[in-house]
């Protein structure tokens, strides 16, 4: 990272992609500060996964850039982390050997990445799955080894979408806690799609709303209460503020 | 948990096995049919066991060409299929050949290859060669077809190359239809190469069987046939086994469906 403080984590500048001739998101900017934990909040068919295959280089944008870290990678995956909407474990490849993917697929030693993915196993909770078949693991542990992969993979910034989705209520509370002590951790700055908008008042400083056919970005919030947010925060009257604002944003 | 299949399951085959013993031995036994046309299974027995020797003997040229035969076919069906996956044009130039070639009846072929390339190994292991890639190349492209897309897109996300994505998941994906055709082919393979050594040869299970039915044994007939069929359910059997060392992942992925 360069130390300049001006030089935001990620940043999308104009992005327009369309497919077959109709322009699915259209002159969108987001940017990211080192650290954030930010949110894209939209209803379905705005565009938000285009634009997460757009960040993440997999599509190029007809106009418009990405930068990540001020180097300009529009349409080069591989320097982006990004965890599509189901984990995606390979279900021929042992856990351990799953997760060490992106570093292998960088080029480092099988032997060499392995060690190194073995070192976060206890911190992601995954202690003894190491040579267990993705088969073997619970909803809430593959998406733990799902997430451990896409941090493997990344060199700070990370997309979600929609990584919390499949889970039920309570694994789902769990791993938000969770989740937010370890990007702290790991000093990620992180970009994630969710459906549920308490969701995202929990979990991020700042959320934008997309929205509109084609997609635009047509609103913008910070949520002041620093993180961690408890309980106490999602039964407060600041909170349901909160909530009304942004529903009626989506609604509009 | 795994279970051990329950007797219950097994009853069925067992006795569907017993009632077609049971017709046999009344059919030959009984004098339905003249005995020297239709030997009881108990001749049959006698005709497995004084033959063995021979038998044995006759199916270790058998079994090279047809493992030969096979090893020529799994080389071709994989690079073939791997070609036309890779590279669009050569499926559509070769799916539709590769199935008009499956429509020529093994018979018809054989006698050509023996006029080709004589009474020796080569035109039985090309035989085999020729009946056995088909399964294994249709069953291959399936499998390579058949892999997440959304799995392709994390990859490239990663940053891999067609050739890791080809390594770490359209491979492996198509490992399971690979052992699927194997498994047809592995039969194929021992009918092929007898077929073609009816045609002229001097070892092997299928010289034997030409012997055998000029003389009217029908007691070794039956034996050569019964051993014939015991061996490719062998080779399937070792087909499975190789199987679950190659794929360990899906003893768990079944375990999970049955839930």
């Amino acid at each position: 990272m360069s130390g300049s403080q001006s030089v935001s984590a990620l940043q999308a500048e104009g992005i327009t992609k369309s497919y077959d001739g109709r322009v699915i998101i259209r002159d969108v900017s987001i940017h990211l500060e080192p650290g954030e934990l930010v949110c894209l909040l939209g209803v379905s068919g705005a565009g938000k996964t285009t634009l997460f295959h757009t960040l993440s280089g997999l599509e190029r944008p007809e106009e418009g850039r990405v930068l990540l870290q001020g180097e300009d990678i529009t349409g080069r995956p591989g320097k982006i982390s990004y965890m599509l909407q189901r984990d995606l474990l390979l279900p021929h490849k042992k856990i351990l050997d799953n997760v060490a993917l992106p570093l292998v697929i960088r080029g480092e030693k099988p032997r060499a990445a392995r060690e190194k993915a073995r070192g976060y196993f206890a911190q992601f909770g995954l202690e003894g799955t190491q040579d267990q078949y993705p088969a073997q693991l619970s909803g809430g542990m593959r998406q733990r080894a799902a997430l451990l992969r896409t941090f493997l993979g990344s060199r700070g910034v990370v997309l979600l979408d929609e990584p919390f989705s499949a889970l039920d209520a309570l694994t789902k509370r769990e791993i938000h806690r969770w989740y937010m002590g370890m990007m702290d951790q790991l000093q990620l700055t992180t970009l994630f799609i969710t459906h549920d908008i308490d969701e995202a008042i929990l979990l991020s400083d700042r959320i934008y709303i997309l929205s509109g056919q084609p997609g635009q970005i047509t609103a913008e919030r910070t949520i002041q209460p620093p993180r961690p947010r408890g309980l106490e925060f999602a039964l407060s009257g600041e909170f349901l503020d909160y909530k009304k604002n942004i529903l009626s944003l989506l609604e509009r | 948990m795994k279970r051990s299949p329950s007797i219950t399951s097994k009853l069925p085959p067992v006795l569907g096995l017993a009632a077609v013993l049971a017709i046999w031995l009344i059919a030959s036994e009984g004098g339905l049919v003249p005995e020297f046309m239709l030997p009881s299974p108990a001749q049959v027995g006698a005709a497995l066991v004084s033959e063995f020797p021979t038998l044995l003997a006759n199916a270790s040229v058998t079994l090279q060409e047809a493992a030969l035969g096979l090893g020529i076919g799994i080389a071709v069906a994989l690079v073939l299929a791997t070609l036309m996956h890779r590279v669009r044009a050569l499926y559509r130039a070769f799916y539709p050949l590769l199935v008009v070639t499956q429509t020529i009846p093994t018979v018809a072929i054989a006698p050509l290859l023996v006029l080709w390339m004589g009474f020796g190994m080569a035109p039985k292991v090309t035989l085999v060669a020729l009946t056995t890639f088909f399964p294994i190349a249709v069953s291959l492209l399936e499998g390579y077809a058949s892999t997440d897309k959304a799995a392709a897109d994390l990859l490239r996300s990663m940053g891999a190359s067609r050739w890791q994505i080809f390594r770490h998941l359209e491979f492996p994906t198509a490992l399971s239809y690979f052992f699927s055709g194997l498994r047809v082919s592995v039969s194929y393979a021992v009918v092929g190469a007898v077929i073609s050594e009816w045609l002229g040869g001097f070892e092997g299970l299928g010289v034997y069987m030409t012997r055998v039915r000029k003389a009217y044994a029908f007691d070794r007939m039956f034996a050569v046939i019964l051993f014939i069929v015991v061996v490719s359910l062998l080779l399937m059997a070792l087909v499975t086994l190789l199987r679950r060392l190659a794929m360990p992942w899906e003893a768990y992925e079944k375990i999970e469906r049955n839930d």
